[in-house]
C-alpha cells in the first residue's frame, strides 16, 4: 500500500460515496425554509394588524423566530428539522438560533464562562463576523459610489 | 534473537495466551440493532444515571472491565496489567475507568483499532512471561465523540451518506497464561498508511487502504490464505469501507468475499437505523468482538477468526490544517484451539 496513487485513490473512492439526494433536498429545504418564512411573514402582518410600526413590527417578528427556535432547540425537536429541511432550517433566523443555543446547552457541564459563554459562538461566530465584517465593506462601498 | 517473529510485521505466540473473560456493555442504540442478543449488558439510557456523557463512558468502561475479570473466575488482585484506550483527548474515560481499579495500567490511544492494539501487546506480554492475567479494554460513546470532533448534539446539520456513526459501548477481554481458549495465535502490527484522503466524513474510505495493508502482510508473513479463516473481520471500515478492501484485495488476488465483514456494518441495521455508512468507534470492534466473535466461537460457529481494528489517526487540529488522515490496522488471529 505504500506505493498507492493518492489522486487515483480520490477518484476512485469517489465513485464509492453514494450520491447526495439533490433533489429531495432542494425540495424539503424549499418546504421548511418556507414555511419558517411564511410563519415569519404571519408575525409579522398580524403585528402590523395590531397598528405596530413597519420597524418595531420587523424587530419583534425576529425575536419571536429567535425565540422559536431556541426552544425547539431546547427541546430537542430542531435537530430533527434540521435533518429534514438542510439549508432551508439553518438559513432562516431560527437556524441561527439554533447554532447558538444548542452549543450552549452542549457545554453546560463546562460551566457558565468557559462551557456556555465561550463555546456559545463556536458555530455561530463565522456567521458574525464574516457577516459584520461583509456588511461593513458594503457599507463603505456604498459610500463611495453613491455619494450621499 | 526475536524467535517468535514472522516475516515482517507479524509475531506468532509460543504459548497462546487463553482468552479467560469477556463482557461487552452498549448503548440503546447499539440494543436496537441486528447483533443485540450478544451484548451482556444493554443501557436503556446512554447517560447511565450520570451527570456527563464523559462519566457515562467512564462507567461503562469501569463496568465492562470488572464483569470481564468477573466473568474468568478472577477478581482485580489477580491481574497484573490493565491495557486500555477510548477516543477522548487524553484518552480521559480510561484514565479515570483506571482510577477507580488498582491494576497496573498502560494507557494506549490507537483511535478505533485500540481493541485489537490491546490484545495485541496483552498478548505479547503474557507469552513474554511478564503477565499471568491482562485485561485488555476499549471504549467509545457516541455523545462524548460528537462534541469533541463534531457538532453539538442540538445542532441541526444534515449528515453525509459517507459519514459513520460512533457506537456508545465498551468491550473487556481478560487473556490469561493458562485456560481452555479461545486462544490467540498470532499477531500482525500494522503500519501507519496515509490514503491521502481528507474528509473526516470519509473515514471507511481513509482507513481501508490501512487494513488492506495489515491483511497483506499478515496472509504474507504466515503463508495463510483467506479461506483459512472461517471469518475475517475488520473494525470499523463501514459499508464503503468493506466494499473498498474487497476491491482492493482482488486486485490483490485475494477474494474476501464469503469469509469478510465489517463489525460496522454488522452493529446497525443501515435502513432502519439511519446510521449511514455504518457503525465506528473503538466500541465498534470491541463490542462486536467480545460480543458476537467470541461468543460465536463458543458455541462452535467459528473455529478461526481474523479480527482486525482499525483507526484514524488525526485530530480536529490537523483536519483544520488541511492534513491528510493518518491510518492503521491491527490484526490478531483467534483460535478455538491451541495448536
Amino acid at each position: 500500500m505504500e506505493k498507492l496513487n493518492k489522486k487515483e485513490y480520490e477518484k476512485y473512492v469517489e465513485g464509492k460515496i453514494p450520491k447526495p439526494t439533490y433533489v429531495k433536498n432542494i425540495i424539503m429545504a424549499f418546504l421548511v425554509g418556507g414555511f419558517i418564512c411564511t410563519l415569519g411573514q404571519f408575525i409579522l402582518n398580524y403585528l402590523l394588524s395590531l397598528g405596530l410600526n413597519e420597524s418595531s413590527a420587523a424587530s419583534f417578528t425576529s425575536i419571536a423566530l429567535v425565540f422559536l427556535g431556541s426552544l425547539l432547540t431546547g427541546l430537542g425537536i430542531y435537530d430533527k428539522i434540521g435533518k429534514i429541511g438542510g439549508a432551508g432550517a439553518s438559513v432562516p433566523i431560527t437556524g441561527f438560533a439554533n447554532s447558538i443555543v444548542s452549543p450552549a446547552m452542549e457545554f453546560k457541564r463546562e460551566g457558565f464562562i468557559f462551557g456556555v459563554a465561550s463555546k456559545m459562538f463556536t458555530i455561530a461566530g463565522p456567521v458574525l463576523v464574516y457577516g459584520i465584517g461583509g456588511s461593513v465593506i458594503v457599507g463603505l462601498l456604498t459610500l463611495l459610489f453613491k455619494g450621499r | 534473537m526475536a524467535v517468535k517473529r514472522l516475516g515482517t510485521q507479524t509475531v506468532k505466540f509460543g504459548n497462546p495466551p487463553s482468552i479467560k473473560g469477556f463482557y461487552t456493555i452498549v448503548g440503546p442504540k447499539e440494543g436496537d440493532g441486528p447483533l443485540s442478543k450478544y451484548f451482556d449488558l444493554i443501557l436503556a439510557d446512554d447517560l447511565w444515571g450520570q451527570e456527563s456523557w464523559e462519566k457515562a463512558e467512564i462507567k461503562m468502561q469501569e463496568e465492562c472491565i470488572k464483569a470481564a475479570i468477573n466473568n474468568g473466575g478472577l477478581t482485580v488482585n489477580d491481574i497484573n496489567y490493565l491495557i486500555a484506550g477510548d477516543l477522548l483527548n487524553q484518552i480521559i474515560a480510561t484514565g479515570y475507568s483506571a482510577r477507580q481499579i488498582s491494576i497496573p495500567f498502560f494507557g494506549l490511544y490507537g483511535a478505533c483499532s485500540t481493541m485489537t492494539e490491546s490484545l495485541s501487546l496483552g498478548a505479547m506480554i503474557v507469552d513474554g512471561g511478564f503477565a499471568d492475567n491482562v485485561i485488555c479494554s476499549a471504549s467509545s460513546h457516541f455523545s462524548t465523540a460528537e462534541r469533541q470532533f463534531r457538532f453539538p448534539l442540538e445542532y441541526g446539520n444534515q449528515r453525509k451518506f459517507s459519514s459513520q456513526w460512533t457506537v456508545t459501548g465498551s468491550g473487556a477481554t481478560l487473556l490469561a497464561s493458562g485456560g481452555n481458549g479461545p486462544y490467540i495465535k498470532y499477531v500482525t502490527t500494522g503500519k501507519i498508511i496515509d490514503a491521502g484522503i481528507k474528509d473526516v466524513n470519509n473515514m471507511g474510505a481513509a482507513m481501508a487502504p490501512a487494513a488492506v495493508d495489515t491483511l497483506l502482510y499478515h496472509f504474507r508473513d504466515i503463508g495463510c490464505k483467506p479461506s483459512d479463516y472461517d471469518l475475517i473481520i475488520s473494525g470499523d471500515l463501514g459499508h464503503i469501507g468493506k466494499e473498498i478492501v474487497i476491491d482492493m484485495m482482488k486486485r490483490e488476488g485475494y477474494d474476501l468475499r464469503s469469509m469478510y465483514t465489517d463489525a460496522g456494518v454488522e452493529i446497525f441495521d443501515k435502513d432502519t437505523q439511519d446510521t449511514h455508512a455504518g457503525g465506528s468507534g473503538c466500541a465498534c470492534s470491541a463490542a462486536v468482538f467480545n460480543g458476537y466473535v467470541l461468543k460465536e466461537i463458543k458455541k462452535g460457529k467459528f473455529n478461526r477468526v481474523l479480527i482486525m481494528s482499525t483507526g484514524a489517526l488525526h485530530s480536529t487540529t490537523s483536519v483544520q490544517q488541511g492534513e491528510s488522515i493518518p491510518c492503521i490496522a491491527h490484526a490478531v488471529t483467534i483460535d478455538k484451539k491451541r495448536e
